[in-house]
């Protein structure tokens, strides 16, 4: 795998290493320090960091300029986009003006329905999905073309393209299919949902690497800790397309409360671990949701750190 | 056909307190068939709209009618020598029927009495259910027969999304009742048809033009124009 784009990411990835990304969730206010200080907390433990995009359909600063920001404090940021607010002109515009502040690398979303947000009662676009998002943002990179024909003589997006992908929702049978489809459409790393269905995670890998799919996509594992078993029984019963097994929620439940942020970061340090063996897996994305100091400890712990330097 | 539900009653008394002579008009068509604006309904709302103004010691005039259609002039016109005898007209038709009445008889008064609400079908008795969103560009040939613009929540192309679980739609835990995951319903028809291959390319762009987003539509036909 030759890097095409100036991306970090994609340098990491192409070098054969094992890359680590980490995401920020920006505030729900006009603060201009927040991502800055969660950013700094993770910036020398992680290759990439990831700015989601008004997640769970809450209203946040926006992606586009906290990747700015980090983009400014020399950071490789992701710029998640969702489809579910932008149409296809503010889709392109966004994707421009990343361009011209040299954010390299995209993560393409549907994103959540709004329903679940603040603003329930809001009209949803979703002109495109992400299939779609990953193919808009190929013909602009690769053919300097905009959906609508016009042809850029400058100024082209240089991204390294990338979009989620949910191994544990169903149908299952059709998860492989779909991984077949963005890597058609165009994509070229996937984060995937958090893992804690280890079992299942391996036999959607299987069905990747079957079809070869890992060869053309670098999958990162997602992780995320549980802080305590409130939050794994909310992300169990709460969240969808999440798969939290019993075991999980058991061995949580079994150690005291105080112990508990602890023993969430062992089960995600043993996760990784075991995911480092599993073909396909290229690379990790860890979600500290909310939690971003146990950043540093976990990519430490797991053998992850020192992080390489690439050119 | 067009599902449409009564509007709350004190909606409707609000718009019509301040007039003496007031039609129900009904529509014989989609919104009878969905238990919302015939006849039967025009009878049901004019008995209740009698008995609240009686309470409050007013007795406004209140007819009833209901019409073939309202959204064909033919039939509106039936009402153009009663017009005069009304101040206002409270439609029970879908809201093309009642923006066709208001056209039709532009110096009268004319308020809805139901929300228009889908294009679907009669799932069960009691039961109606969206179908269609009359995008412009039907999709179904590709789709196994089951539409993802109107049965996934985020009108997809390339789904599912990752939110399906057990066959249900991520908004089901929000609005309390279990929603068929659009793409999961196309993806065990296609493999009952033997069609999976279809879902490794990407959709086609969807051209929304043809749709709501492309402004108000008209079909013209000149074989069938006088």
């Amino acid at each position: 795998m030759n890097s095409k784009t100036p991306s970090k990411l994609e340098k990491i990835l192409a070098a054969g290493h094992l890359a680590v990304t980490s995401e920020c969730g920006p505030p729900r206010n006009g603060n201009a320090s927040v991502v800055q200080k969660k950013a700094e907390i993770i910036r020398n433990h992680v290759d990439a960091i990831n700015i989601t995009d008004n997640q769970t359909a809450v209203v946040r600063q926006c992606s586009l300029a906290a990747c700015i920001r980090l983009k400014l404090m020399g950071i490789d940021p992701v710029l998640q986009m969702v489809t579910r607010d932008r149409n296809r002109i503010a889709i392109q515009s966004d994707i421009l003006g990343a361009t011209s502040f040299g954010i390299h690398n995209i993560l393409c979303l549907t994103g959540d329905h709004q329903r679940f947000g603040d603003h329930p009662n809001s009209v949803n676009v979703f002109d495109m999905d992400s299939t779609k998002l990953i193919q808009t943002v190929r013909m602009m990179r690769d053919e300097g073309r905009l959906l609508g024909g016009y042809q850029m003589e400058e100024g082209r997006p240089e991204m390294f393209i990338g979009a989620a992908e949910n191994p544990f929702a169903d149908p299952f049978e059709i998860r492989v299919l779909r991984l077949a489809k963005k890597a058609a459409a165009g994509v070229q790393f996937i984060q995937t949902q958090c893992i804690y269905n280890m079992e299942k995670f391996k036999l959607w890998m299987k069905g990747v690497c079957e079809m070869g799919l890992h060869e053309h996509v670098a999958i990162l594992a997602g992780v995320t800790p549980m802080k305590n078993v409130g939050m794994a029984r909310y992300m169990k019963n709460r969240v969808p397309g999440i798969d939290v097994p019993d075991p999980i929620v058991k061995r949580l439940a079994g150690v005291p409360k105080e112990k508990q942020a602890e023993e969430g970061i062992n089960i995600c340090l043993e996760q990784i671990a075991e995911l480092k063996e599993v073909e396909g897996i290229r690379g990790f994305h860890i979600m500290a949701i909310e939690w971003e100091e146990k950043v540093p400890e976990i990519v430490e712990r797991a053998g992850l750190y020192p992080r390489p330097k690439v050119e | 056909m067009i599902m449409a539900k009564a509007k709350p009653i004190e909606e409707i008394i609000n718009t019509i307190t301040d007039f003496d002579k007031i039609l129900l008009a009904g529509c014989n068509g989609c919104v009878a068939v969905c238990e919302a604006g015939g006849l039967k309904e025009v009878q049901t709302l004019a008995s209740a709209l009698r008995i609240y103004f009686s309470q409050k010691g007013k007795r406004p005039v209140i007819d009833e009618i209901s019409l073939t259609r309202q959204c064909d002039k033919e039939y509106l016109e039936e009402l153009k020598d009663k017009m005069d005898s009304y101040d206002a007209v409270v439609s029970l038709a879908c809201g093309a029927g009642v923006q066709f009445l208001a056209e039709m008889f532009s110096e009268k008064p004319i308020f809805p009495a139901v929300d228009t609400c889908f294009i679907g079908v009669t799932q069960e008795q009691g039961v109606w259910s969206e179908r269609c969103q009359a995008c412009g560009q039907c999709v179904l040939a590709s789709t196994g027969g089951i539409c993802p613009i109107t049965r996934c929540s985020k009108r997809m192309l390339n789904g599912p999304c990752g939110g399906s679980e057990n066959g249900k739609c991520e908004i089901s835990i929000l609005v309390n009742r279990d929603v068929a995951c659009g793409w999961h319903l196309i993806f065990e028809r296609l493999k009952k048809l033997g069609e999976l291959e279809r879902f490794k390319e990407p959709a086609e762009d969807k051209d929304w033009t043809v749709s709501r987003d492309g402004g108000p539509r008209e079909i013209i036909r000149e074989d069938v124009r006088p």
